[in-house]
Formats: structure tokens, sequence, C-alpha cells
């Protein structure tokens, strides 16, 4: 805790130490964190911080001259006014170059318009809600749109699964509608057809599905397509699914990658095996980026701790921020920084990963994976097929709020 | 003769309203010279943090909240845990009008805001108010519940959990415009709105209707008996702390141009309680003590301590709970009954 406090002040110290030569303080970026630290989102923001921070230290080099400050500030309850009061504390009397993490869509819906007049780059490092980049220029995400995963499963499920009919049951939030709506858009331009859609319960408390599976079973789908949070929803949909009998009836059971995040897999035991899901990121991913990220990461925090999807995008957000920091030598200006980043390639553990100029979204890979046991005892995810370069489909086909 | 029996009579008279409890009376609702402190308190904050005035609004929204809530709890004793519900009528009535491009001017979405809440809280009022205690407290939870499900599912016209946002609030008299990035608009704004509403919950709970409410909290057995219609007077009650809590939600979702479903929730419900019994209910300014240093310190401390801050707070309720059950207000007025209360001028100048 202190130490992150001790860099700010010696930074403090260095900026006022060199204000003469304006060299001197250019040397310095000062990032506002703002990530929800305390409740059910801790987890997700240390992943964040954790991939931010990675990055920096497997890339000292190309971080070089500059030199990178943290200023966290806990974005709390997801009402986007706490996130708010953060990010307009950290622009207008922190003064940072740059603002990164955003882990619940509201809080950046919440700060957009500040962020708007702020004229600093803003790193969505995981909020998923596709419209929010539409809200404020300076908006760039290394992370996500819920569209992303659930669009290429919906292609995938009729090219590579051969599936022809599908039943979808999703948790009734934003999230949940967004994959939903991805997935029956891609699966049905491909000729599938979706015969039902169930919602199943919020993301408060787990539900027993065995009712909405059973509905979904007598339908006879080819697929059954769930989208529920990671964790307890998702190792309770997998048990339901087996408990049922449904992969006996034929029936295979998909989803966004989100149902199989890295951090919960082990936790959802043999029920999750076989299960087929579509993600731009998985901590098995076969790549010498991924190799090196994964083993610093257990090196650093522990044999047992693995990276999911939130800490590559803290990781990729980092990247991106290093490299705005380069092209507008350390001037951090808002307008600059973005534009540097618009068509800006990189090889992160994801994957070659490009953010597309129009939209200020990530471009990326998508894997479609199946979960395997291993010759270790533990669940790993295989990659069974790929789409390249899966953009946002929201903003392609202008969908709600996602028009401009 | 007839001089010497007026001059008895006046004596008499002066006895009488010099009689301590007489005073009381007469005196009750008289402005005391440090009533004005919480506005100076406001004013000079104003100046010396114009750094912090999105804190400060949301502050001043707090307590604008609080207070309603000291309305409903505090003098008539309506025992709710669901008060988020009212914020948030409050709050979407002025972010649906908006967002749908019908109304956007911030005074009269305010009234409008009220208007809606009000009616939200005579219909629940009229059914929840049959019962007492904790099956109240109970009801009090399912109808916002009720309402923030309701939200959830009309995700075409509320947003759902995303909520709307970028919110098109037009300037104030149409000139004052809110800047997102400096709140120094808002804040004096939502200053003015509080000062309003203060004044009228104020006159309102010294006046005979608030006095028959501090009745029923009382003694509910004593006020039926004396004929009082304790059922009608505690629907109004609710309803006007409804309106109150509305404009507070309308407020919140014109400062931040912004509402989601988080206006309605339980959350907000439970940290609008504890503020206010933290600084001390039926009390009219424990709003304003318990809203400053609770979300004071919530936020300086979250700071400091952006992943520990919850156990400073926690250490804070723990002590209020164990030695100022009747929160920093009565605490406060315990040490000056103890300490302070002699050197009170009794005789009238």
């Amino acid at each position: 805790m202190f130490k992150p406090m001790l860099t700010a002040f010696a930074a403090v110290a260095v900026t006022a130490g060199g204000a003469m030569t304006q060299a001197a303080s250019a040397q310095d970026i000062k990032i506002g964190l703002v990530l929800p630290y305390t409740g059910i989102g801790a987890e997700l923001a240390q992943q964040i911080e954790r991939g931010m921070e990675l990055y920096l230290k497997l890339n000292a080099d190309a971080v070089k001259p500059y030199k990178i400050t943290f200023i966290k500030r806990d974005s709390k309850a997801p009402n986007g006014a706490e996130a708010k009061i953060a990010v307009q504390e950290l622009l207008t009397q922190e003064k940072v170059d740059a603002l990164a993490g955003f882990v619940y869509s509201p809080d950046a819906i919440g700060s957009a318009p500040l962020i708007a007049a702020g004229n600093k780059l803003a790193v969505i490092e995981n909020a998923g809600t596709a419209f929010i980049t539409n809200l404020a220029p300076e908006f760039v995400r290394t992370s996500f749109t819920m569209w992303q995963s659930g669009y290429a499963m919906g292609e995938a499920a009729v090219k590579n699964l051969h599936a022809k009919t599908a039943v979808v049951a999703y948790t009734d939030y934003p999230p949940g509608k967004d994959s939903y709506q991805a997935f029956k858009t891609a699966f049905e331009a491909n000729g599938g057809k979706v015969l039902d859609a169930i919602p199943a319960g919020g993301p408060g408390q787990v539900p027993d599905f065995t009712p909405f599976f059973q509905r979904a079973k007598d339908e006879k789908p080819d697929v059954l397509y769930v989208f529920v949070p990671a964790g307890d929803h998702a190792t309770a949909a997998a048990k339901t699914y087996a408990a049922l009998g449904m992969r006996e009836a034929g029936i295979k059971l998909i989803g966004p990658g989100d149902i199989t995040q890295d951090i919960k897999l082990q936790g959802m035991g043999a029920a999750a095996v076989g299960l087929i899901t579509m993600h731009h990121y998985n901590a098995d991913l076969n790549n010498p980026e991924n190799k090196r990220f994964v083993a610093a990461w257990k090196k650093a925090y522990g044999a047992d701790s693995t990276p999911d999807f939130m800490a590559v995008g803290g990781y990729d957000g980092m990247a991106a921020i290093v490299h705005a920091a380069h092209a507008t030598k350390g001037k951090m200006d808002g307008a600059a920084a973005v534009k540097s980043l618009e068509g800006w390639k990189f090889n992160s553990p994801q994957g070659p990963i490009m953010i597309d100029p129009a939209t200020r979204d990530i471009v990326m890979n998508e894997y479609l994976d199946e979960v395997v046991k291993g010759s270790d005892g533990k669940l790993h995810m295989k990659v069974i097929g790929e789409t390249k370069a899966v953009k946002d489909q929201c903003k392609a086909l202008g969908i709600g709020r996602c028009k401009k | 003769m007839s001089a010497s029996a007026t001059s008895a009579e006046s004596t008499s008279f002066a006895a009488r309203i010099n009689h301590p409890a007489a005073r009381a009376l007469i005196e009750r609702h008289r402005l005391r010279w440090w009533e004005v402190l919480p506005w100076i308190a406001a004013i000079a904050g104003y100046f010396i943090f114009p750094g912090y005035l999105g804190f400060g609004t949301e502050l001043l929204v707090a307590i604008l909240f609080a207070l309603s809530l000291d309305l409903a709890l505090g003098y008539a004793g309506i025992i709710t845990l669901g008060h988020a519900a009212f914020f948030g009528a409050g709050a979407y009535t002025v972010g649906m009008l908006a967002d749908h491009g019908v109304w956007s001017e911030p005074i009269t979405g305010l009234m409008l805001a009220a208007l809606v809440a009000a009616i939200v809280g005579l219909l629940s009022g009229l059914v929840l108010l049959r019962t007492r205690g904790l099956t109240l407290l109970m009801l009090t939870i399912c109808s916002m519940a009720l309402l923030e499900q309701a939200a959830n599912m009309a995700h075409d016209y509320t947003g759902g959990f995303d909520g709307l946002p970028n919110l098109p609030i037009t300037p104030i008299f149409g000139v004052f415009n809110f800047n997102p990035l400096y709140n120094n608009t808002q804040y004096l704004y939502a200053l003015a709105v509080l000062l309003a509403c203060f004044v009228f919950v104020r006159t309102l709970v010294y006046s005979p209707f608030g006095q028959s409410l501090t009745g029923i909290r009382e003694n509910l057995l004593r006020m039926h008996a004396v004929g009082a219609p304790v059922r009608r007077r505690l629907i109004i009650c609710y309803t006007l702390s409804a309106a109150i809590a509305g404009i507070a939600g309308g407020l919140w979702a014109q400062v931040n141009a912004y509402v989601n479903l988080s206006s309605l929730d339980l959350d907000r419900a439970a940290t609008v309680l504890i503020v206010l019994i933290l600084g001390g209910y039926g009390r009219l300014y424990g709003a304003f003590v318990g809203a400053v240093v609770y979300l004071a310190l919530e936020h300086f401390l979250a700071r400091i301590y952006p992943t520990a801050w919850q156990l400073g707070l926690g250490i804070l309720l723990v002590f209020i709970a164990l030695f100022a059950r009747n929160g920093i207000l009565g605490l406060g007025e315990a040490l000056w009954r103890r300490y302070g209360g002699r050197h009170k001028p009794s005789a009238p100048s």
C-alpha cells in the first residue's frame, strides 16, 4: 500500500525539482486508475492492475525514457457517480496524463461527459457495453465488447459445430442481452435458427437452472448457447446441463468465454469438461508472448494464480498508453494520443490486436475453445477453431445506441 | 384600582409566558444563531475547495435525500428501508424525459420529479402504511425491488443496468451551463434546491401538522384517542417525504447527466439510512452532520487507501453504535446537557 504512495511522492518531487527543465517533467506519465478496489469487483481490479504492472516489468526497455506512475482511485459500487467523481478529481486535481481501468460499464458511461471535456486519453480495460466508445472521442478500448465473442460464436456454431438450431439462455442484464443479440444475429445470418431465448434470472444470485434448461432440452436444439456471469453461475449451469443428460440428448453447451474465465475454471470441476466457448483469450493459448506472460505472472503472483482476459485487457491497455506516450513525445495531449492509437497494432499475449481507427475499439482474434482435462489433472482450454480480426459488429451493424 | 388589576393580569401573563414550558413552545420554531452555520460552511466550501465541487455536489444531494428520509423516519416514525424507490422515481423522471427529448429544463424537471415521486409515494403509502414495524420495513424493500426490476425489464426506455447516458440538460434560466469538468454551477444549483427544500421541511415539522407527526411517533395510541386522523397524516407525510426524495433523485440525474439502476437499489437506501442514523434522526440537522461525516470520511479514506477504506468506516460505525445511540447530534446534545447546559441563559432579556 505504501509503495505506490512513495512512488507518487517521488514523482511529485521529481516534477517539482525538474520544473525548470521542461524535458524532465515530460518524462513522467501519470495514469489515473479507476478500478473497483473494494466489493465484488476487487478481484477484477487486481487482475487488471497486475496485467498493467506486468507489462511495465516485462517491457522496461520499451517504456524508457518514460516513468509511469499510477494514481489509484476506487470506483466503488457500479453506479457511475462514484467513478465520475474519481475521474473528475484525477483530471482537475492530479492533472493525470491518461485514465485507465473501468471495469463496469456504468463507470465508463457516467464518466463519459468529463472525459469528453478533459481531453485526456481514457483506456477502457474491461467494460464491455458496445456503445461506450461513441460517448467520448477520447475512449479507446483494449478489452472487448460483448458482441465480439457472441457474434463470432454465432458464425462458428454453424460453420465449425454444424448446428442448425439453437436455444439461448442468458442472465437478464446488459452483457447477457448483448451476447444473446450478437449470437442470434450471426447465427441466423449464417442460416441457423434460434428456437427460443430464455431469460434465466439476474446476476445477483444464482438461480436454479433446471426449469430453464429443461425447457431448452424439450425444444431439442443442436446447441444451447448460455451467457451467465463467470464463477458460481457458470458452474451451476454446467452442472445442471450434466444432470439433465443434455449431452446424451445430443445438445452441445456453448457460450462466450466469460463463462470459462481462467480464474474460475478449476472451480467448475468435471462438469465443465466438453464445454465449448468463444473468447479472445485463455491462459493456455500457445504463442510466445503468452508463454512469457503466463510464466512471468506465475513467478510474480504465485504458481496457483493465473491471468485471465481482464489481465490481458490491462496489459494491452498499458501497452497502448506507452505507445501514445512515445507518439506524443510524453505530452499526452488527448486528441493526439487517440490519433496515435487509431490503427495501432500490437503483439499481445492474446495474439495480434489492432485498434479500429473508425470506432477506437479493439480488433482481435476469437478462439473457439473446448474445456479438456489435462494430464496434470487440471482443466485446460483447447483451441479447436479461430476467427481472425473480429470487429465489434454492434457498431458495424449500427444497432441501438451503437448507431452514431 | 382598575390600573392595578390590569397590572396584576399582565404580570401573571408575563409569568405564564416566562414559564419554561411556554417558552419552549413559543420559541421552538425560532431561528437559532447556529442555524446559519451549515449554509455559511457550504458557501465557504465553494470558495475554499474549488477542486472538490463534484464531491460537494454529491454530498448536497445526499443531504437532501437524508432530509427527506428524516421527515418520514425521524419525525413520523415510519420505518422504511426502501426510500431509494422515490429517489429513483425522481431520477428516472428527469432521465427519461431528457433522454427521449421530451423535457430537459432543469427546474421544472425537478418539479415533475417531485410530482411523480409523490404519486409513487401516495400509491405505495396507501397500501404500506396499514402495516408497522418489521412488516413495513420488509414491504418498503419489496416495493423498491419491484420498481428496480420494472426499470430493468423496461430496458428499451430506461437503459437497464447501463442506464441513460449523456442526458441533455439545458442551462439553468437558459444561462448557467453545467460544465462536466468543473461543477461550480451544479454545486450552487444543488445548494439552492437544498435550501428551498430545507425551508419547507423546517416549516412543516414546526407546524401543528409536524407536531402531530411527532405525537404519532411517540404515542400512537394516544393520538388515536385524541381523535387525530393518524393514517391520513402518515400518508401525507410519506407522500411529502417521497416528493423530496424525488427532487433529490432528479437533482442527482441532472448534475451527473446520467441515470441508471443504482438510483433504485438497496445500497442507496441503506446508505441514506446509515447517514441519517449516524447524524441523528428527528433533528433536522442530523442529515447534514451524518452526510458530511460519513461521505467525507469515505471519500478521503478511499483516496488514501483505495483498497482498505471500508475498515475505517466500519470502525466509525461500531463506535457510533456503541457510544452514540442517537447519532452524532444526540451525543453532542448529551454532552451539552452535562457540561455546558448550566451556562444557558434562562431569563429573557
